[in-house]
């Protein structure tokens, strides 16, 4: 059997739940900080896509398997290029005082692949652009980092 | 701020009913302790990632993690000439740092590998001083291949 890896990766940022929800969903949004726009209904079983703002490529493709705004979302992530190789990606979202504890659970992933290696670099980068933007309004150029 | 009466600390209140007060005094201490808590590990102190970076027993911890990440305790420590207490010691500064987060799988309290907060300090401390030079380094090559 293939060995799966997980990531769990913790962010806190000082927002409101509904906002770090809106955030990650809203294709307007994403695309500032992600440079990509996230499109989809956001409803369980429809599909969704990440596409590269920059030209339309869609990067990464999928399924919503859960969506309980705003505190929930569980999506299914994959190369368009073989979507059968399928991980998964979890948000939770909880409010903290004033801040909101985003915790992003990327499992089911196959050990030593590509999606492995490229993950563990993007979702560091992800999140300090998104607490950076939700927090200042002002992102990090993420895909400048990703050229250097 | 909330500011707490030390009066109210020593005082024995006989004639009002003790209950509800006390309830009310309980109720605000731990309302203060969860909000430090959650400032504390809320990553909004950078001290406390260096702190926690500040060792080489947790950085070893780190790089253990980074090897295999979703380790329990039990594993950790077979990794470390250490006590388990230390290890626990040090795996509880590397989750107020958030460095470290867990998950419950079943019984078992598995530690994972957070590097967003490293990441931060990277593009606070790091990219902002590269940035300069690596921009001189460009313009010195562009110039060089236009000569």
């Amino acid at each position: 059997m293939m060995s799966k890896s997980t990531f769990v990766y913790v962010t806190y940022i000082r927002s409101t739940p509904d906002k770090v929800f809106k955030a990650l969903t809203d294709p307007e949004i994403t695309r500032q900080y992600w440079g990509h726009n996230n499109v989809s209904d956001w409803k369980p079983g429809s599909s969704w896509e990440h596409r590269r703002t920059s030209n339309g490529n869609v990067d990464i493709v999928g399924q919503v398997v859960e969506a309980k705004a705003p505190s929930r979302l569980v999506i299914t992530w994959a190369s368009p290029d073989s979507p059968d190789s399928r991980s998964r990606v979890t948000f939770d979202i909880e409010s903290a005082a004033e801040m909101v504890k985003l915790t992003v659970t990327h499992d089911d992933l196959e050990a030593g692949s590509g999606m492995d290696k490229g993950i563990r670099h993007g979702w560091p980068l992800v999140l300090s652009s998104l607490k950076s933007l939700l927090e200042t309004g002002k992102p990090i150029d993420i895909m400048a980092v990703k050229k250097t | 701020m909330v500011r707490v009466d030390p009066a109210r600390l020593t005082r024995k209140p006989r004639n009002q009913g003790p209950l509800p007060n006390r309830a009310g005094f309980l109720f605000s201490a731990r309302h203060l302790t969860c909000r430090y808590l959650l400032a504390y590990s809320g990553g909004l102190d950078t001290d406390k990632v260096f702190k926690a970076l500040g060792d080489p027993s947790r950085r070893k911890l780190l790089d253990v993690l980074y090897k295999e990440d979703g380790q329990t305790l039990g594993e950790l420590c077979e990794h470390l000439e250490m006590t388990r207490q230390a290890v626990t010691q040090h795996l509880g500064l590397l989750e107020e740092a958030n460095l470290v987060s867990t998950q419950w799988r079943g019984r078992e309290k598995l530690h994972f590998l957070n590097p967003v907060p490293l990441y931060e300090i990277y593009e606070r401390w790091i990219a902002k001083f590269e940035r300069p030079r690596l921009k001189a380094l460009r313009d010195l090559k562009k110039r060089l291949e236009k000569e």
